[in-house]
């Protein structure tokens, strides 16, 4: 009973909320429309994912079936028809496997980890950064060092010698990036905490008789919540990119658990052989994944600057 | 002053000190290096001579111990792969990387700062909306797909190009790179383009924003007012005044060029540092692993440390603060 009494008396200072969320929604739509090459992004967005985790219906071919794979269907030029009696749009590769279903399942793959790691690392940073921000004291200054330490190091770097420890697979690569994405997080969550902890409401919420992670969570982070979702959007395509990076460089996935990188990885070596299909197509898809994602973030990070006022 | 100063270099050697016991703990939990580097009809017995050479069968403990005693005696250990000494090895690598670094911050630097200028004094032209979209891509590509594309473009389709190694080296000076010929500059333009990439944008970015924030100040209203050309006003006043960000940056980014230089050497397959730990984590030679990361590390504390200081010596809120 009194908790409820509490949240009341919590509730009636609680910063600006007016408007209510569904307008805030429409108001940020209105906002985001503005701009046609985002919306353009995000309809490109939406396109990749439909087809990347429609993978199974959409694509011609199970790429990783080895059953339904033809060794004679080896480097088929693009736009010739195989044994399997379609045309392979975008060509074969070294074990007959038709390039478009391999990129679908193969954006599957880097969306998973893309989207997860950055979903843990949000979290992940959340929690420290807030703890930092609202304790203070020793325990902001150790955490706060140790996350400025890891920012000065390339997330290349860290993620690299992270997956040679931790060995191959998507698990650990997700780990890994988690670890070398989770500071930026820390970073912004702390710094905007620092802000609104200083401010009446969160004083009035501190003096009732709420729990700790009450305030933490129900009224502190939804106020900080902007500046990360913007972090967010742009660390989900920089996992994306890193992951392909890292098996590229022969240290993330193997082709038998397929990724844009792994399918650019092995397209390379068969570079100089005139088969550029191999390596141009998933490396398009990568790079047209990457672009979109970062042309989103930048729009939303437009629409929430505070100083773009309304 | 003087006990903020000893305070943070008491940081860094603690930080340098936990990151070797990681760095050291991580190599070991990757795997046995001897099933990699020894034949697999080996006897056992070979196996466990091997094994106790390298001090393998001692506990943890103690092989860190002896590790942390050879490095204050200045060894590193010896390749595993090689089997010459990490230092000599690091060392041998070393030159073709800082080559590949240096040209990569010149064209960066040649390229960045004029686009960002031009970007910034006219914001709304077509020009300038092209630079800052390139520099997007230039942050946003993947470094290693731009790489395959130079690849394929020069030196695959076109043949301007070779599609990587080093090219042939000169001695100048009593200098010996591969910069002293006609033939390494055609090796290294490739990588070092590929490399200065992402500099190349960051650097455009400051260099507008510097451009745009300093066209609005009155310093430039004034120096107009006198009747002084747009030329002379923005390469002998503003690019003085917006040049502090842009070194103190360049500064910064010395030590992730050196990280992004592992991806562009191993597209490349130049023969720098870089591809050296590639290999060396590729093929488990434990040394060189274990050496290169302590060194970076060392490299990035003292690199923050040297910022820490220097903002210290200039900002006294910093210092009072206690450095939380």
């Amino acid at each position: 009973m009194s908790e409820i009494i509490a949240e009341n008396i919590a509730a009636v200072p609680s910063a600006p909320p007016v408007e209510t969320r569904a307008k805030r929604l429409r108001n940020f739509w209105s906002d985001f429309r503005e701009s046609w090459v985002a919306v353009g992004a995000l309809t490109v967005i939406a396109v990749l994912l439909f087809l990347s985790f429609g993978a199974p219906l959409v694509s011609p071919q199970d790429p990783y079936d080895m059953a339904m794979l033809d060794w004679l269907d080896a480097f088929l030029r693009p736009g010739t028809e195989g044994s399997g009696g379609y045309t392979h749009l975008l060509g074969t590769d070294n074990a007959g496997r038709d390039m478009l279903s391999a990129i679908f399942y193969g954006l599957r793959t880097s969306f998973v980890i893309g989207l997860s790691a950055g979903a843990c690392a949000l979290l992940v940073g959340i929690v420290v950064g807030l703890t930092a921000a609202y304790f203070g004291g020793r325990i902001e200054a150790l955490l706060m060092r140790i996350v400025d330490l890891q920012l000065s190091m390339p997330a290349i770097l860290l993620a690299l010698v992270l997956v040679a420890m931790l060995g191959q697979g998507i698990g650990q690569i997700i780990l890994a990036l988690v670890v070398a994405q989770y500071a930026y997080f820390a970073r912004t969550t702390h710094g905007a905490a620092k802000v609104e902890r200083g401010k009446d409401y969160i004083e009035a919420a501190r003096s009732t008789p709420l729990p700790t992670h009450r305030v933490l969570f129900k009224h502190l982070l939804p106020n900080v919540l902007p500046p990360l979702i913007v972090v967010a959007t742009v660390q989900v395509a920089s996992a994306i990119a890193l992951e392909a990076t890292l098996s590229f460089l022969g240290v993330g996935l193997p082709l038998t658990e397929p990724s844009l990188g792994s399918l650019i990885s092995n397209g390379f070596k068969y570079i100089h052989s005139d088969r550029y299909w191999l390596s141009i197509y998933p490396g398009l898809a990568l790079m047209v994944t990457v672009v979109a994602i970062n042309l989103v973030g930048d729009q939303v990070r437009k629409v929430l600057d505070p100083r773009n006022s309304r | 002053m003087l006990s903020y100063f000893i305070t943070r270099i008491a940081q860094a050697i603690v930080v340098v000190f936990a990151m070797s016991v990681i760095v050291f703990v991580g190599v070991f939990a990757i795997g046995n290096p001897i099933d990699v580097m020894i034949d697999p009809g080996a006897t056992q017995a070979i196996r466990e001579k091997l094994i106790a050479q390298y001090g393998l069968d001692q506990p943890l403990v103690v092989q860190y111990w002896t590790f942390l005693r050879n490095v204050f005696a200045g060894d590193l250990g010896t390749s595993m792969v090689y089997n010459i000494p990490v230092v000599d090895l690091v060392f041998s690598r070393f030159p073709a990387t800082l080559e590949l670094v240096a040209v990569s911050v010149l064209i960066a630097v040649g390229v960045g700062i004029p686009a960002g200028l031009w970007a910034g004094y006219r914001p709304d032209s077509f020009g300038a909306k092209l630079v800052m979209a390139l520099s997007v891509l230039g942050f946003s590509v993947p470094t290693f797909w731009i790489g395959m594309l130079l690849i394929m473009g020069f030196a695959v389709e076109l043949g301007w190009l070779p599609s990587g190694g080093r090219g042939d080296e000169a001695t100048f000076l009593g200098v010996s790179s591969s910069l002293f010929t006609l033939d390494g500059w055609s090796h290294v333009i490739m990588p070092a383009i590929n490399l200065s990439l992402f500099k190349m944008g960051l650097m455009i970015r400051l260099t507008r924003a510097g451009m745009v924030e300093a066209m609005g100040t009155d310093y430039v209203k004034f120096a107009r007012a006198q009747g002084l050309p747009d030329r002379q006003i923005v390469f002998s006043h503003i690019l003085r005044n917006i040049s502090i960000p842009i070194v103190t940056v360049l500064g910064l980014e010395l030590g992730s060029t050196l990280a992004f230089a592992v991806v562009t050497e191993s597209v490349f397959n130049w023969p720098g540092v870089g591809k050296l730990i590639i290999d060396s984590i590729l093929q488990l030679d434990r040394p060189v692993m274990v050496s290169y990361l302590i060194m970076v590390v060392i490299l990035f504390v003292l690199i923050n440390l040297v910022v820490d200081l220097v903002y210290a010596r200039l900002d006294p809120r910093v210092r009072l603060k206690g450095g939380a």
